[in-house]
């Protein structure tokens, strides 16, 4: 087409809008679409560019072995480790297949894994309502809910026509599960009293919340479990059988509410003075005005570092190998000594690392979804 | 029931030291359970299957004593323990015995106040390292980075045998056997120490066995055995003649299958008659019955069963007998006789 061509052209096409009502024209095609995303995050500078070919290089040479070595040369059924090797040369996920009841119940009795399941479920039921306000009927879920962990403590270990099952048997994810859970469900309001504590004008109070959140951080979480499980049978009577598992449960959601603590105190800090004394102004005594003034606002500001002790307890709970109880690290580790299956480490490792990534992550995709959720500011 | 245990906490705390410790044949019986202490894992010695029921060697003695005691050799409670925690356990009370590869030391019957049962198992610690370095004997090993288990004899065996030998290494600190594995198959350690009967079954389970060798050296003398707490000799003497019972059985050839025939009647060998208590009550002076030692062997079988299933030449670990031979085979295990 040539110049004088446009031209005629341009003269003879009559504008089909109203003078001052042009419609938007589509962006210019180099700023919309795949190119340009590519453009303007992957080759936007030179250094930019740089690093671009090395994460590529990066994930060609990293990629198609592990996926290799995960799925496409691994070996799904077997009956030991050299039946693995000799029908492939990657991962011997036969080895996690035969050992994944072990994984899930620990010693749990086989006949009476019916009441992990159930349990399972019904701890379903129950954190629905907790988590999602806009549960049907979520006002029956929520007292379901609170009467949880008794029917879950008597499904567990049994008692009141159910034969018993002692606490040593849990293992595997139950135990992680157990250990976790109940340490999440106790240590939030305890630790909301400790921060409340701390700030109070009761002098016996303030030192008894500031004394014990302060020994509680100055002391390793694995100390803690081992004065529990070996050093107090000292100090019990003679014959006293404490158990084992309550122990630990005690310690380890003592040990995330002096962390909660300290999380809730930072929330509460947050709020102006003006809120407190507001809420004085209206005449609310002191537990109506935190229930209905202080904690909502103190407590919402404080969701990513309550959900980051959650994390840091939920992973804690490997610990407990150190007093002889085998979650699914201690699990994979006893397994890896049975002969028919020894160097099988990094199917392990892999596989307990996903069990816990599925459950970190999903805690913490909750948490961003309540902070949106909650969010009624102007976004930053 | 709470609030009286810790009114009573202070006046228990002065008398624990004493009565914790009497009368643990009691307190097991009372319990209707054996605590038995092992380790978290070793190939053969003591591991649990995919059902979660434990096996191995050790583990065999455990259900040895616990059928002794109990009449049940399933009425064990295995107590895994890592090489640093095993011995408070113990002492704590949070076990009744220990079978957890354990070798015997004077500071640890002394210091650490425990006694120690019959060697079950004679061991000496020897290196594992790969072919293609090119070393054939460990006074070779200067340099070397060493993977080595904390808490263990096998630690302080190597910085003496480097001391004498005048050369230096560069120790790689992990806390348990398949750890150990790990860490040496990826190439973080050169060498991995430990007992010999660890390092053949390490061996065995390396991607290329034969790319891998045993040094030729046994550096120590590593005498595995069971240990209870001090101060409880009756609950000592059970530990002790249930290992030999096992020794002795195999020495008279009684073994699990034919133990209930010998113990139909006395026979007319009297050490067999002594042994499953149809002749005289031997149990007696322990504090148990006539036939606990029929129960025992019952339970795991005698020494060369519990050996041959969990270890010897026909497992994948692969141990022959040697030096645990029956002092009339060539070895030196050898029980003191039961009369």
């Amino acid at each position: 087409m040539n110049n004088e061509n446009t031209s005629a052209m341009n003269a003879s096409i009559k504008p089909d809008y109203t003078v001052g009502e042009h419609p938007d024209l589509p962006p210019p095609s180099n700023t919309v679409g795949t190119i340009a995303w590519v453009r303007e995050n992957l080759l936007s500078s030179p250094a930019n560019i740089i690093m671009t070919i090395l994460s590529i290089y990066f994930l060609y040479k990293v990629l198609p072995p592990s996926l290799n070595w995960m799925f496409f040369d691994a070996a799904y059924v077997g009956e030991d480790r050299n039946a693995c090797r000799a029908v492939a040369n990657g991962a011997c996920w036969a080895f996690i297949s035969e050992r994944f009841q072990l994984f899930t119940y620990g010693f749990y009795p086989i006949e009476h894994r019916w009441r992990v399941d159930l349990s399972f479920v019904l701890l379903v039921v129950a954190v629905i309502p907790i988590l999602f306000d806009k549960t049907p009927y979520r006002k029956y879920g929520l007292i379901f809910a609170m009467v949880f962990p008794f029917i879950a403590g008597w499904l567990l270990t049994g008692g009141l026509g159910l034969a018993p099952v002692p606490t040593e048997k849990f293992g595997g994810f139950m135990l992680t599960l157990v250990v976790g859970i109940t340490g999440i469900a106790f240590s939030l309001p305890l630790g909301i009293l400790l921060a409340l504590g701390r700030q109070s004008n009761l002098p016996i109070i303030k030192v008894f919340c500031v004394s014990f959140i302060e020994f509680i951080r100055g002391v390793p979480l694995i100390t803690l479990l081992f004065v529990a499980s070996t050093m107090l049978s000292y100090f019990l009577p003679p014959g006293t059988n404490f158990d084992l598992l309550l122990r630990v449960l005690i310690m380890v959601t003592l040990f995330s509410a002096g962390y909660m603590a300290e999380v809730i105190r930072g929330g509460l800090q947050a709020i102006p003075k003006g809120q407190f004394e507001a809420s004085d102004a209206m005449g609310l005594k002191y537990w109506p005005s935190m229930r209905l003034i202080v904690l909502p606002q103190a407590l919402k500001i404080s969701i990513p570092g309550i959900v980051n002790t959650f994390i840091g307890l939920y992973k804690d709970t490997t610990l407990v190998i150190i007093i002889g109880l085998l979650d699914p690290l201690g699990i994979g580790r006893a397994s890896l000594s049975d002969t028919k299956w020894t160097g099988l480490s990094n199917e392990v490792y892999l596989f307990v690392a996903l069990f816990f990534f599925i459950s970190c992550f999903g805690m913490s995709r909750y948490s961003l979804y309540l902070e949106n959720k909650l969010q009624t500011e102007h976004r930053k | 029931m709470r609030v009286t245990q810790f009114a009573a906490l202070g006046a228990a705390l002065s008398l624990t030291a004493m009565t914790a410790q009497a009368g643990t044949l009691e307190d097991v019986q009372a319990r209707g359970e054996l605590n038995c202490v092992v380790t978290v894992g070793v190939a053969g010695f003591a591991a649990p299957d995919e059902n979660g029921k434990w096996t191995g060697f050790d583990v065999d003695f455990c259900r040895a004593v616990a059928a002794a005691v109990l009449g049940d050799g399933e009425k064990v409670k295995f107590v895994p323990t890592t090489g640093k925690t095993r011995f408070t356990v113990l002492n704590s009370g949070e076990g009744d015995i220990l079978f957890r590869n354990t070798t015997e030391t004077m500071s640890r019957d002394a210091d650490l106040k425990l006694t120690f049962l019959p060697v079950n198992y004679y061991d000496g610690q020897g290196f594992l390292i790969r072919k293609e370095l090119g070393i054939t004997s460990a006074k070779d090993l200067g340099g070397a980075s060493i993977c080595i288990q904390t808490g263990t004899t096998t630690e302080l065996n190597l910085a003496d045998y480097f001391r004498v030998n005048g050369i230096d290494y560069e120790p790689v600190a992990i806390e348990t056997n398949e750890e150990g594995i790990t860490n040496y198959s990826a190439n973080r350690c050169d060498v991995y120490t430990t007992d010999a009967s660890g390092l053949a079954s390490t061996r065995a389970a390396l991607d290329d066995p034969s790319a891998h060798m045993i040094l030729p050296e046994i550096i120590s003398k590593e005498p595995l055995g069971g240990a209870v707490r001090n101060g409880d000799d009756q609950w000592a003497d059970i530990g002790l003649w249930v290992v030999n019972a096992s020794i002795i059985a195999e020495e008279l050839g009684v073994t699990s299958a034919n133990v209930a025939e010998h113990a139909a009647a006395a026979g007319n060998n009297p050490s067999i008659n002594r042994l499953l208590g149809t002749e005289g009550d031997m149990g007696a002076m322990i504090g148990l019955d006539k036939e606990w030692a029929v129960r025992a062997i019952s339970a795991g079988g005698n020494y060369a069963e519990s050996f041959d299933r969990n270890i010897g030449p026909d497992t994948p670990i692969g141990l022959s007998r040697g030096l645990n031979a029956l002092w009339t085979n060539g070895g030196i295990l050898y029980a003191a006789p039961i009369r």
